[in-house]
């Protein structure tokens, strides 16, 4: 359940880039990997607790989220949707296997002073480092939606995802807002893996599983709609979990997977999302 | 000129080439749905995983002989692909919810074979080498190389067979304006489940194929999304919706793929050929969108 605020923070950057430009990220779970090995390299490196160093994550990921959406994505904005995913797909294979050249194949753990202890929360003991993850993750959700509905740059991201030609006519430069979108959606992936990095180990290859992770979430509260990915996460967390309760821990990949087979035939545009036209 | 590569080259061709036809012939069964009719699979893995397994199973627990095992397995595969495509085609899922969907379900097979014991588990299930043909079993490698080229041959006969009929025409026209095929009076739905059921059943022998060739297999490899993306690039790369396409990409693609996982692998450098096959992907997309295929033919016609 606590890993829900975290599928919630990695959901909310993918559903921001799908909603901004359209555009399915799926070098996301990639670039989730690449703020894990971050929060490693500062944790080993510098000794930076990655519950600090989540923010230095969030900025790296920043430039990397812009500079791929300037560079790639913006070239095919407007192509089919085919073209477009075949693209992030070759995104997330450069990603992916540039961690494995660098990194190599062993798991890694991020060690954390907090990982170790517990505390009692009304009946059940907790992890304080999950308990942090989870608010960590919740209070930047709370950051984003604050971010895209109170500052200028928020509502110009939000104009040019509700029309781009609209938002050009009144002086939005909204290559500028895409590429800022991208950003910000990467920024959001990067401090979620930075958050678990110390929660359970990693490797290169796990960043395709977190990237049909999240994708499972967004479509099952909604493409596009921050709250759909939000609640969408801790509904893939508590469903994970029961599922692992009831039938096998290696079988709660099962029970997503069907949600999301159910979701996608018979409420496509996911829990909380409006129809797409 | 292919026939006579085992008796000049060395052992290594012999295995390189094999695979080229290998994935040649896998990347052409995709592109009946993928290429032509614009249906963007992402989990063909699952059935060659399902071809696989039932070839093994039937061969090594019931004496099965695989030359009809393969059969049965591509009829099982066209089982799962006519279910897939039912699905997505009757709830008009396209681009991205298709891939999904497709996706999920190779998924699930994956996680459903990974627990049943019966079949191995995650551990995987083994095939003890007889040598036997009838089995599909071969001392000689070369033996293979001359099935897997058959095969690609195959498939790609029945392709450019397929792409002068009337069953061609439509799919390339529903790939390129569906709604405009339908108020033409085609039926998009049955045309888009013919070419899903023959993709998936010609992969499901593909997948007898790879079973017999390799003598193992594992949920994670045979059923995972990587062979999807294997089979994918090279259809992409070579020229997705065209005849020669995926030969020509597996002929670009497979000996990278060997080499760099020959030469980086041995220096400890995981996954250097992926990253190359990554920046492929991308510089298709951008500067090649329809593939190396049709851009070679043009230049060699001028």
């Amino acid at each position: 359940m606590l890993f829900g605020g975290v599928f919630s923070l990695m959901a909310v950057g993918l559903t921001l880039i799908f909603g901004v430009m359209r555009v399915v990220n799926f070098a996301h779970g990639d670039m989730m990997v690449w703020g894990m090995y971050l929060a490693w390299l500062m944790a080993t490196r510098g000794g930076v607790d990655p519950y600090l160093g989540f923010v230095v994550c969030a900025a790296a990921l920043f430039v990397l989220g812009f500079v791929v959406q300037r560079v790639l994505v913006q070239r095919i904005v407007d192509a089919p949707h085919e073209m477009q995913i075949l693209l992030m797909l070759g995104v997330a294979l450069v990603l992916e296997n540039l961690a494995l050249l660098l990194f190599g194949p062993e798991p890694q753990r991020v060690r954390s002073a907090l990982a170790q202890s517990t505390v009692w929360l009304g009946p059940v003991f907790v992890d304080v480092a999950r308990l942090i993850a989870f608010a960590v993750a919740v209070l930047l959700t709370l950051l984003l939606s604050l971010f895209l509905y109170r500052t200028d740059v928020g509502r110009s991201i939000r104009a040019a995802a509700d029309n781009p030609y609209g938002a050009l006519v009144i002086g939005t430069d909204v290559r500028r807002v895409y590429a800022v979108a991208f950003g910000v959606g990467a920024a959001c992936v990067g401090a979620a893996g930075a958050l678990v990095a110390p929660l359970l180990p990693f490797q290169p290859p796990m960043g395709l599983q977190l990237s049909v992770a999240s994708f499972n979430i967004v479509i099952i509260g909604g493409m596009g709609s921050l709250l759909g990915a939000f609640v969408g996460g801790l509904i893939v967390a508590v469903a994970e979990s029961l599922g692992a309760v009831f039938l096998k821990p290696s079988l709660k990949e099962l029970v997503s997977f069907s949600l999301l087979v159910l979701i996608l035939l018979f409420r496509p545009a996911g829990i909380f999302g409006r129809r797409a036209s | 000129m292919l026939p006579l590569v085992p008796s000049v080259f060395g052992s290594y061709a012999v295995t390189l080439f094999t695979l080229i036809f290998f994935y040649g012939f896998l990347g052409q069964a995709w592109n009946i749905v993928g290429g032509y009719a614009g249906q963007l699979s992402a989990g063909h893995a699952a059935f060659l995983g399902i071809g696989a397994y039932t070839a093994a199973l039937l061969s090594v627990e019931r004496g099965v002989t695989p030359w009809l095992g393969m059969f049965v397995g591509g009829a099982l595969a066209a089982v799962l692909g006519t279910l897939i495509g039912f699905l997505g085609f009757r709830f008009g899922l396209r681009g991205f919810y298709f891939v999904l969907l497709t996706v999920a379900f190779a998924e699930i097979c994956r996680i459903i074979v990974s627990n049943t014991e019966a079949l191995g588990g995650a551990v995987g299930y083994y095939i003890t080498f007889t040598g036997d043909p009838r089995q599909f079993q071969f001392q000689d490698a070369r033996a293979y190389y001359y099935v897997a080229l058959v095969m690609m041959l195959a498939v790609t006969g029945i392709v450019a067979w397929l792409e002068r009929r009337r069953f061609g025409v439509y799919l390339s026209a529903i790939r390129e304006d569906e709604s405009a095929c339908e108020a033409l009076g085609v039926n998009t739905f049955r045309y888009k489940m013919l070419a899903m059921m023959l993709s998936s059943f010609l992969t499901g022998i593909g997948g007898a194929f790879y079973a017999f060739y390799l003598f193992s297999l594992q949920p994670a490899s045979v059923f995972g999304i990587p062979l999807s993306v294997e089979i994918i690039i090279r259809a992409i790369v070579g020229g997705a919706g065209t005849v020669l396409g995926p030969i020509l990409g597996s002929f670009i693609l497979s000996p990278l793929a060997e080499l760099a996982r020959y030469y980086f692998a041995q220096g400890g450098w995981h996954g250097a050929h992926l990253v190359v096959y990554g920046l492929l992907l991308i510089a298709v997309v951008l500067f090649l969108p329809e593939g190396a295929y049709p851009r070679l033919a043009r230049l060699f016609r001028r």
